[in-house]
């Protein structure tokens, strides 16, 4: 089949303002755009960089609150939509763009059947019959690897889980066979298991059927995966466009160099020493919360003076929970959690004070565990106060030494607020805040994965150099395995509440793996343009469905 | 469809408990007089023994919880006992009068609700408009008004200006149903302004708050034309909070109907009630209490129900 | 055809083409669509209809103009963080802030203002209005401004006392259900459901008709029917905040409930908690006016606008506006602190995004 490969959509200085209820300010601001016919272009770039939206504005549809400048040319095939009747640009949604959205849970009407839902568009544009239209459905679930794909879309859709839902709404998007699609962060919501095979699902549709896509994501390993063009955006415009294998290679912008920088921090891995009782010893907890089921199952591992020891898993493998058991929020239902060989109350108010010291913890959202109207002075100087009773100038002296430690100006950090910090100065406020304690251990709560590489890598190299220094113990939560290769000495993989795998980081890297170590490690993106493709061959393509639907 | 049958269930038996702990709080209450309620009723010239033959003919020598258990059992079968102050029984003055104030509350909510929510979604539909400020506005103005300024200045310019409707209610038993309109006009009108002001700002919230939701946005990218967006998209999920809106402004009106009833000397429950307060007729005060929180629980739990048999997620469980 | 029939459609007409011509399509649909319905409104009912609509949209506009003045005014007065924001309110707010303004004045100096005492009989009952009397005198010939100015100490006073009560009452135990969390949080919570279905005008009457109408009763009852309802929302407001990670950092450090709620909670709520304080006044207000509507208020011969309103509802019957007054006075309190209420609640739900 010969693909013609003329200009689909064209995007000239196009400018975008959202409504802020006072005045109206620029989101976009004059970025230009040329797909192909077949092109898949990937939008990148950090939230708030304007990627959504122009997404939407290809649609020649602007959201709530915003709206397009006069001036802007957007073109689909021809036609110049930001001239055209409303009428004429409804007339081109669904059925030659369509949209897929980030949340398929919340983008499905909970009120109708998912096939009711998905022949709307071919029934109101009159291409199909009812029952042409559903024949045509099951199909493309089929194509889709959709379980029961004759029967699932007459469930509704809380009745359908959230990757199968993603699948069912890209077969949605491509009713009408459009010409180009719009995915809007499409895997995003969903575990790394199971965002491979709706990768892997999309890609073969829109090559199925030759559509071009704008494929919308901040995750660089995946729209490496599915983008012919990456296109890299900052604050509403343009850092630069390359063909997918040029961009990995050779980036030009120094924006891009930041984000493309590969993990290059590794520390050497420590051992445990020999015949030393652990400082934290978690002995085979069981723990649910009220009501519900098991979510710890025997769970048990020890964290020694001065190691990291990284608990890897997916959502709901009860790696947070284990944080909670070892600090007391959630007492466990069975089994128990030692300090330096002995028993910890397990709730957190039957603590001593001293206890409550010796154990901090890091959030991994700086912006909720940072109290927004309170002085990073008095952050970080309230645990000094609280336990070693420091006040006047000698407290002032501490919070200024903390300040020295996690590399911030003393001077000009003192009396702010923390609104008015960036995403890296805060996480460091809250090591700041952890550290005032003086603490022998440290959880960190995926402490890095809403940051920046860059930013994410300069924590690392402070946390590590913390460690030296004060002789810290760290229980890493992450589900980021490069994380893991750089920090790590001990590695807990988690699934189903139990631990399914552990020991030194060497070891786990290295096969034979338990299959779900194996399963994990091997679906977590990489910058390889053809990682996917290999990976798929790998596991043969059929199984890849059944591999995460466990 | 058991879960929802359970749901129903346990919350009509939570609609039931709040009712027994309101009337246990509507009779308690009564007893935290200084002194007891043949006491209050007499006065201070009364002599020992006219109160020890009151007390004999209401029962106050039992223990309180008796008497508690013997209203609470007439009052389920509609007796509330005898007025202190003219003797008569509490049922059969107080009958006709909650039914003329249900026919009033009946006559506003049939002008207020359609009128009230179809109002409530254009303002919605047209957010952010100089038509949704006007109404805004008009709609906080109205709230913010006594139910008698409203009231009085609906007597003076349609009734004592221009004469067009009668300022007091008075009723009859031979009235024609057209008459019966035309009389209890003015206090309904007065009712409907009010209803109408916060049912049109509370569907104005809940529409909007829909028309956020990621699946109508959906709807807009495939295509969908506004009317079906509305109709197919917004309307079966916009039950519940319609449903909730409605019944909060019928809780709203029965409240509203005291003063109303004042302003109009209106023949109803409300007028009683005021009336039995001033003269210190607690039989009649409980029973009025008790049949007002009644009907308020009674609106919220329909709203509750309701709410629970139009949810799609629990239409059809997994 | 009058002259003022003339200059009102001319004058509609000019604004219409105006506003057409400048492209303002909002005030152009208002402007014309208003010039049609006084052609109607004008056969219906003749000169005297336009000449109301022509007097409402004059009393609008000064009202428009008071608002800008006294919005700048306030702007240039205080300092600039505060004035920036002022700057940025709608007529509206500025408008509410200078009728309670206003009426705070008038409370606070009510003695030096009012030109006689506020149960002074001087004249005969209901006499007119005359140079000595504003608003001529009550039903025991009281001179009705005198009361009407009384009357914002006494009745403003007491809803305001009242809404301090319910506030404290409901707003602390909101603060420690949403931080103690557990069976005290599921029990104050149904029994705040418990209290909040009966209707609050009923369960005032009740209490009333018990205890007796006596100001500190009334408080007691206010603070006990609405002190479920401010319960609520501050459970709600602390509930959003409870969940924050910087109150676990805080409860894992081991620090009490009292630094929790005022060192953590409380600054991130004041915000939707003052805003709260509006909407309860303006509710403890109404009903506090219709209480002494119905003579269960504060007793005569405290001037208190409820009870003017019904004291003097005979004059209605005779076509004469005085009992309007006070309920006038009623409405245009709870209007101005709901117009200031609505755009600080605008301001913090815009603020979120």
């Amino acid at each position: 089949m010969v693909h013609d490969k003329s200009v689909l959509l064209e995007i000239k200085d196009l400018r975008i303002e959202g409504y802020t209820g006072e005045v109206w300010v620029p989101i976009i601001k004059g970025v230009d755009l040329t797909l192909h016919r077949g092109e898949v272009m990937g939008l990148i770039g950090e939230s708030g960089a304007g990627k959504s939206t122009i997404g939407a504005a290809a649609m020649g549809y602007a959201r709530d609150g915003t709206r397009i400048v006069e001036g802007s040319k957007i073109e689909f095939d021809g036609m110049e939509l930001t001239t055209a009747t409303e009428g004429e640009r409804r007339a081109l949604r669904g059925s030659r763009i369509a949209y897929v959205a980030q949340s398929a849970a919340a983008s499905f009407n909970p009120a109708h059947k998912i096939i009711d839902q998905h022949t709307e568009a071919p029934l109101h544009y009159r291409i199909q019959k009812r029952m042409e239209a559903q024949e045509d459905a099951m199909d493309l679930y089929e194509r889709l690897r959709l379980p029961n794909s004759k029967e699932i879309g007459f469930r509704y859709p809380h009745q359908v889980s959230g990757g199968q839902l993603q699948r069912a709404m890209t077969a949605m998007a491509m009713s009408c066979r459009p010409d180009l699609i719009i995915f809007d962060e499409p895997t995003t919501a969903l575990d790394v298991t199971t965002q491979i095979e709706v990768l892997a699902a999309i890609r073969d549709i829109v090559d199925q059927f030759n559509t071009a896509a704008i494929y919308i994501t901040h995750d660089l390993a995946v729209v490496a995966q599915m983008a012919d063009t990456i296109k890299v955006l900052l604050k509403g415009e343009e850092v630069e466009q390359q063909p997918t294998e040029e961009m990995l290679d050779n980036p030009q912008e120094d924006y891009t160099k930041s984000l493309w920088a590969v993990r290059s921090f590794e520390r050497p891995q420590k051992s445990r020493p020999e015949g030393e009782t652990p400082l934290i010893s978690v002995q085979d907890v069981d723990a649910s919360y009220t009501g519900g089921d098991k979510v710890l199952d025997g769970v048990s591992f020890d964290i020694h003076k001065g190691m990291t020891v990284a608990v890897v898993g997916e959502s709901g493998s009860g790696k947070s929970t284990t944080a909670r058991v070892i600090t007391g929020l959630l007492p466990p239902s069975n089994g128990q959690v030692l300090f330096q060989g002995e028993p910890l109350p397990p709730r957190y108010q039957d603590r001593t004070k001293d206890q409550l010291r010796q154990a901090q913890m890091i959030y991994q959202m700086a912006d909720t565990a940072l109290n927004p109207k309170v002085r990073i002075s008095e952050i970080i100087g309230r645990p000094a106060q609280f336990y070693s009773g420091l006040s006047g100038t000698e407290l002032k002296h501490r919070v200024d030494e903390l300040l020295d430690l996690i590399e911030l100006d003393p001077s000009k950090f003192y009396n702010r607020y923390p609104p008015e910090l960036s995403g890296g100065q805060k996480q460091r406020i809250g090591i700041a805040r952890a550290l005032a304690a003086e603490p022998s251990f440290i959880i960190c709560d995926e402490v890095t994965s809403a940051l920046d590489q860059l930013v994410a890598e300069g924590i690392l190299k402070l946390l590590d150099r913390l460690q030296n220094e004060l002789d810290l113990a760290y229980m890493f939560i992450t589900h980021d395995l490069a994380t893991v290769r750089s920090i790590a000495d001990e590695v807990v993989v988690m699934q189903h509440g139990k631990v399914v795998e552990q020991g030194p980081k060497d070891k786990m890297f290295t096969p034979p793996h338990h299959p779900y170590t194996d399963l994990l490690l091997s679906s977590v993106p990489e910058m390889d343009p053809n990682w996917l493709t290999t990976l798929l061959e790998e596991r043969g393509v059929d199984n890849v469905g059944e591999a995460a639907d466990v | 469809m058991g879960d929802i049958l359970g749901l129903v269930l346990k919350r009509l038996g939570f609609g039931l408990i709040t009712l027994l702990i309101i009337s246990i709080i509507i009779f308690f209450m009564v007893e935290l007089l200084p002194g007891d309620i043949a006491e209050a009723v007499l006065g201070q010239g009364a002599t020992p023994e006219n109160l020890a033959a009151l007390r004999e003919e209401m029962g106050l020598n039992k223990p309180a919880f008796v008497r508690y258990f013997e209203w609470l059992g007439g009052a389920v079968v509609g007796d509330f006992g005898n007025s202190v102050v003219s003797g008569e029984r509490v049922s059969t003055l107080i009958t006709e009068r909650f039914i003329n104030t249900l026919f009033l509350a009946a006559y506003a909510a049939v002008i207020a609700v359609p009128f009230a929510i179809t109002l409530g979604v254009i303002v919605a539909l047209l957010r952010n408009t100089l038509f949704d400020r006007v109404a805004n506005v008009l709609t906080l103005t109205s709230i913010s008004s006594p139910e008698f300024f409203l009231g009085y200045i609906l007597i003076l310019y349609l009734s004592v200006k221009t004469g067009m409707f009668p300022a007091i209610s008075s009723l009859r038993a031979d009235m024609s149903f057209a008459d019966l309109l035309h009389r209890t006009f003015l206090p309904a009108l007065t009712l409907v302004l009010v209803v109408t002001a916060h049912m049109m700002r509370m569907t104005r919230a809940a529409i909007i708050n829909l028309l956020a939701s990621p699946y109508i946005e959906m709807a807009r990218l495939k295509g969908t034309p506004p009317w079906k967006v509305i109709v197919k998209h917004a309307l079966p999920n916009a039950w519940a909070p319609i449903i909730n809106v409605i019944a909060l402004n019928l809780a709203y009106l029965i409240t509203g109907v005291v003063l109303v009833e004042v302003v109009f000397v209106y023949p109803g429950i409300g007028q009683a009630l005021v009336d039995a307060v001033s003269k210190r007729d607690f039989p009649i005060v409980q029973a009025c209490c008790l049949i007002f929180a009644a009907t308020f629980i009674l609106l919220n739990l329909a709203a509750d129900v309701g709410a629970i048999l139009t949810n799609p997620r629990l239409r059809h469980p997994k | 055809m009058s002259v003022f029939v003339v200059l009102y459609f001319a004058c509609l007409i000019i604004a219409s083409c105006l506003a057409a011509f400048y492209e303002k399509r909002g005030p152009f649909i208002l402007l014309f669509s208003l010039t049609l319905i006084s052609f109607i409104l004008g056969i219906v009912g003749g000169t005297g209809a336009l000449r109301f609509v022509a007097i409402a949209a004059a009393v609008l506009a000064f009202a428009a103009g008071v608002a800008f003045c006294f919005r700048e005014f306030l702007v240039v007065l205080l300092p600039t963080k505060i004035g920036k924001e002022l700057k940025t309110a709608p007529l509206t707010a500025a408008f509410g802030l200078f009728v309670i303004f206003t009426y705070a004045i008038a409370a606070i100096f009510a003695p030096w203002i009012a030109p006689y005492g506020e149960s002074e009989v001087i004249a005969s009952s209901f006499a007119p209005a005359d140079e000595n009397m504003l608003l001529g005198a009550d039903q025991l010939g009281r001179d009705m401004f005198s009361r009407i100015i009384y009357g914002a100490r006494n009745s403003v006073g007491l809803a305001l006392a009242a809404t301090i009560a319910a506030f404290f009452l409901g707003a602390a135990a909101g603060l420690l259900a949403a931080t103690k969390g557990g069976w005290f949080d599921q029990f104050m919570g149904r029994f705040a459901d418990v209290i909040m279905s009966i209707p609050s005008l009923i369960f005032a009457l009740l209490m009333l008709s018990i205890f007796g109408p006596q100001v500190f009763v009334i408080i007691v009852a206010v603070a006990i029917i609405y002190a479920p309802r401010v319960f609520r929302l501050t459970r709600a407001v602390a509930g959003n905040v409870v969940v924050m990670d910087y109150i676990e950092a805080a409860k894992l450090r081991g620090e009490k409930d009292s630094y929790l709620i005022r060192r953590e909670i409380l600054p991130n709520s004041t915000a939707p908690l003052i805003a709260e304080f509006g909407l309860e006044f303006c509710f403890v207000f109404l009903l506090v006016a219709g209480l002494s509507f119905l003579g269960l208020g504060i007793q005569p011969p405290t001037a208190d606008w409820g009870s003017m309103v019904r004291e003097n509802a005979t004059l209605i019957s005779f076509g004469d506006i005085t009992p309007l007054i006070p309920a006038a006075a009623i409405a245009l309190l709870t209007v101005a602190v709901n117009f200031v209420v609505d755009w600080m609640l605008f301001r913090s739900s815009g603020l979120k995004e």
